[in-house]
């Protein structure tokens, strides 16, 4: 963990309350996709923790929705403004045991982590699949930034209003892969457990106080023992998980 | 060369500065990031007789000025804090440490206070008689005379080290419960623990937290906490720990003007891990700002 001074580089919005941020700073610390930083923001007392969508050695890409206070005050943000942000916080993804044909699953504000995922399984050798969950057409984001890579794309949309109809579930059924990676809401994470054909990843969310594993205020049980989301977290495998 | 020295029932700090229990785990989250030698001391997760996990989640949510937490006292149990966590601890700390006991009955107080009692780490006992999270017990012992004398009285009779009893502010008179602590036998109060609070969302309408209510922490709570620390010290004898929002070195100066001899750091550890560490450096210079030569001296100076 580390904390540091960022400045802003670009922040705009790229769909329906979704924005990106760009930010450099020093970046060291964050060595995996699925960690995420706690950004202290004028007027709120706890920093808000968002995870890393994207990094180098001096650039920090975040993507986040509008959904309360601090990331309203966040998509206000402009650039040169400085940002105290404490970064390489949780444990991210293990890339280690994705085999040949790894499925990557993100719905809505759980899509950023697939994509520094996707990049770095791609980096391997690996021939990954995404699907993007989506309610309407409005919040699609980053399907092309995806294809750029060079990964399989799948849309869903639970209106209809664009891809597959439906949940991401609808597209897993079609798809065969050697494991999966997982980050959105928690009913989707449930859903894709019992979907999903093969062992995976999963990356929570939980509302955190301090996020780098003092204040026990994230806690959740797991057949391994009790775990921090923010610390031993949040990327949990699929079998320790209790729902 | 201002002097930040301080003794706590005969424990020798070379500051006051003590981050408060729940929020500096068992210290090596903070090692981590800085050398927490530099501290006065510090006081461990409260810990039970048996193993918990605490509260259901959400356990956390924000408020102006501070935070509330409804962690319910999750730790590993006192076997364990002194089989692993004390000497993971010995490696990145070698003061003594502040151990906080919290408990369902007088017997599990008792229990763990005995238990701790030969641990040469710990330099005293903060028994928790204030935690708003747990149900039948905790805050339980500290909301009435005669209850808070009972248990203080019960470790007493059991430990050599130092007892602090850790009063709660949901009290209609903290001053007739800090006076039975110290009737009782108390070598020391620490005041206050958290205040109970709760939030409601408004797109849910439904309360934030699981648990419904929780305890309010942060700097919102400074001036309630300096005020009950201002009236116990009027009432008492024995040394006190002020707490309660504290977040830079000028409210530690404050806090001992009402009557502390220490003080301890909660919720500001949480949005900023360094902050004790910025507390102790500034506190010199803060000190001679206002022309204080030793803290030692200034304990108790408003009244």
């Amino acid at each position: 963990m580390k904390q540091s001074i960022f400045t802003v580089e670009n922040n705009e919005c790229l769909a329906k309350n979704t924005y990106e941020l760009i930010l450099s700073g020093d970046t060291s610390d964050i060595t995996k996709p699925g960690q995420f930083v706690n950004i202290k923001l004028d007027g709120c007392f706890l920093r808000r923790p968002i995870s890393v969508c994207d990094y180098d050695d001096k650039t920090l890409t975040l993507i986040y929705k509008v959904v309360g206070r601090g990331t309203e005050f966040m998509s206000k943000l402009t650039k040169c403004d400085k940002l105290d942000i404490l970064t390489g916080l949780g444990n991210g993804y293990d890339l280690s045991k994705s085999g040949d044909t790894p499925l990557l699953i993100g719905g809505g504000a759980g899509i950023p982590p697939m994509y520094k995922l996707a990049k770095e399984l791609i980096k391997e050798g690996k021939n990954a699949a995404v699907i993007l969950g989506f309610n309407e057409e409005q919040e699609l984001f980053y399907e092309d930034k995806f294809k750029e890579l060079g990964t399989k794309v799948y849309i869903t949309t639970a209106d209809g209003s664009k891809g597959i109809k439906g949940f991401v579930t609808e597209a897993m059924k079609n798809i065969s892969y050697s494991y999966f990676y997982v980050c959105g809401p928690e009913p989707m994470l449930r859903a894709v457990y019992k979907e999903s054909i093969a062992e995976g990843q999963f990356s929570f969310e939980e509302r955190m106080g301090c996020g780098f594993g003092a204040c026990m205020g994230c806690s959740c049980k797991t057949k391994y023992g009790n775990k921090r989301i923010c610390k031993d977290g949040p990327v949990l495998f699929k079998e320790e998980i209790i729902w | 060369m201002v002097d930040t020295k301080i003794t706590l029932s005969g424990l020798a700090l070379d500051n006051p500065i003590i981050p408060a229990s729940g929020t500096f785990g068992y210290g090596y989250e903070y090692a981590e990031l800085y050398d927490i030698n530099m501290l006065g001391s510090f006081s461990f997760k409260g810990t039970t007789k048996e193993p918990r996990f605490g509260n259901p989640t959400p356990r956390i949510a924000e408020c102006s000025e501070g935070m509330i937490n409804s962690v319910g006292l999750q730790n590993p149990g006192i076997e364990k804090v002194i089989e692993e966590e004390l000497p993971k601890l010995k490696k990145c700390f070698s003061k003594k440490v502040i151990a906080n006991i919290s408990g369902f009955s007088i017997e599990e107080y008792v229990h763990c206070c005995e238990k701790i009692d030969g641990e040469k780490q710990v330099g005293l006992i903060e028994v928790n008689i204030s935690c708003p999270n747990v149900h039948n017990g905790g805050m339980a012992f500290g909301t009435s005379p005669e209850s808070a004398f009972e248990v203080t009285k019960a470790i007493k009779e059991i430990t050599k080290k130092p007892v602090y009893m850790k009063l709660s502010p949901n009290v209609t008179d903290i001053v007739s419960i800090a006076k039975a602590c110290e009737e009782a036998g108390a070598d020391g109060l620490s005041l206050i623990n958290t205040l109970l609070g709760m939030r409601i969302d408004l797109k849910t309408k439904k309360p934030v937290i699981a648990n419904k209510m929780g305890g309010f922490s942060g700097r919102a709570i400074f001036p309630v906490a300096l005020r009950m620390v201002y009236q116990v010290y009027e009432a008492v004898s024995i040394p006190i720990i002020g707490m309660g929002g504290i977040s830079k070195a000028e409210d530690v100066i404050e806090m001992m003007l009402a009557g502390a001899r220490a003080v301890q750091i909660g919720a500001e550890n949480l949005v900023n891990p360094y902050i004790c560490k910025q507390i102790i450096e500034d506190l010199p210079k803060t000190m001679e700002k206002y022309k204080i030569e030793s803290l030692e001296n200034i304990v108790g100076g408003a009244h």
